[in-house]
């Protein structure tokens, strides 16, 4: 996988820049470094990142 | 949706990833769905224009509800509905294994604390209570004692949902520091790894470290026995030794998690999930 950075966004919870890879992908979770919040990318274009939703009862392998 | 092959997710794990990357260098077009922004015709002709479906989202409910919509609609599913509401449901999978006469640990369902604390007393301290629907370890409680177990009951009963109502209580094997899981894609074992853990609970999601494991012919025999009683496709099937060696099916999973497993086994788990998955469009084959 790339990880050159190719863009920042804020992260939603404590505004950090983000440093994003080039490969990011919709669906994707990301730990914020600065706050360790899990954000979820919801969408590429445009680019929207949210708080990752809390793990639900019935998610799992 | 007219591509071959429809790859339906939620949050995009590891997997998921290693899994798209391994599609992308395969000559097959193919579309992701993230299963959160879809709604589906019930009612009326199929609008799918895929052949075939690959589930890799999260949630149990929601791919099991996609999945039968999808399979109703003729697509073929990987996996099948079926095999996912087997493999999601702890009970459903025991009762199946047990039904094509495979060794398990002793297992009691109970549907009252009253009756829960009758079923551990005749299994026999320590008693294991799984929910049984969950995964990655959680909620899966040791009770070493009536004491324990009176506590826990209670909690469940004041604080669970109606799916613990049910008590599904296992006999706590006496294992030697280690699970196995070996991965069966389209009935062929590919890989297995040993779980290794301090702790009683040998979850890679919970800490436990992996190593591989080889796959020797009664691990394979047991492996595939059990992910055919499932109903086959592609699965991970969880079994623990008894300190004297005898093999246990614990369970088996529908959409496995892998990454800790590439490494130790030097297989390419994804890989061989994706050809098996091309193969099933080439051949029409459900999973």
């Amino acid at each position: 996988m790339n990880s050159e950075t190719i863009t920042t966004a804020p992260c939603p919870e404590c505004a950090a820049a983000l440093q994003l890879p080039a490969d990011l992908l919709a669906g994707e979770v990301l730990p914020c470094e600065d706050c360790g919040a899990d954000l979820e990318v919801t969408s590429l274009t445009p680019l929207q990142i949210a708080l990752a939703p809390e793990v639900e009862e019935d998610w799992g392998e | 949706m007219s591509d071959p092959l429809l790859f339906l997710h939620a949050r995009l794990r590891v997997e998921e990833k290693l899994l798209l990357q391994a599609l992308a260098a395969r000559d097959l077009p193919f579309q992701t769905q993230d299963i959160r922004q879809l709604h589906l015709q019930v009612d009326g002709p199929s609008q799918v224009g895929a052949s075939l479906v690959w589930d890799r989202s999260l949630s149990f409910g929601r791919a099991l509800s996609a999945m039968r919509t999808f399979s109703a609609a003729g697509v073929i599913c990987l996996n099948r509905p079926e095999v996912i509401a087997t493999c999601g449901d702890k009970l459903q999978t025991h009762l199946a294994l047990s039904q094509a006469g495979l060794p398990t640990p002793r297992t009691r369902v109970a549907f009252s604390a009253a009756s829960a604390l009758e079923a551990c007393e005749e299994l026999g301290w320590p008693v294991v209570i799984k929910p049984i629907v969950g995964s990655w370890g959680r909620l899966v409680s040791r009770l070493n004692d009536r004491d324990a177990a009176e506590a826990v009951f209670e909690h469940r009963e004041m604080l669970g949902d109606w799916t613990h109502g049910s008590f599904y209580l296992q006999e706590l094997v006496d294992k030697p520091g280690r699970d196995l899981r070996v991965f069966v894609i389209g009935g062929e074992p590919i890989a297995a790894i040993e779980r290794r853990s301090e702790h009683w609970v040998t979850n890679t999601a919970r800490g436990a470290s992996t190593a591989n494991r080889v796959l020797d012919e009664p691990l394979c025999q047991l492996a595939i026995a059990a992910a055919d009683a499932v109903g086959g496709g592609q699965v991970a099937v969880d079994l623990v030794e008894r300190r004297d060696g005898e093999l246990l099916v614990l369970e088996v999973n529908h959409s496995m998690e892998f990454r800790n497993s590439i490494e130790v086994t030097g297989v390419d788990i994804p890989g061989r999930m994706v050809d098996d998955a091309l193969s099933r469009i080439r051949e029409g084959v459900a999973g």
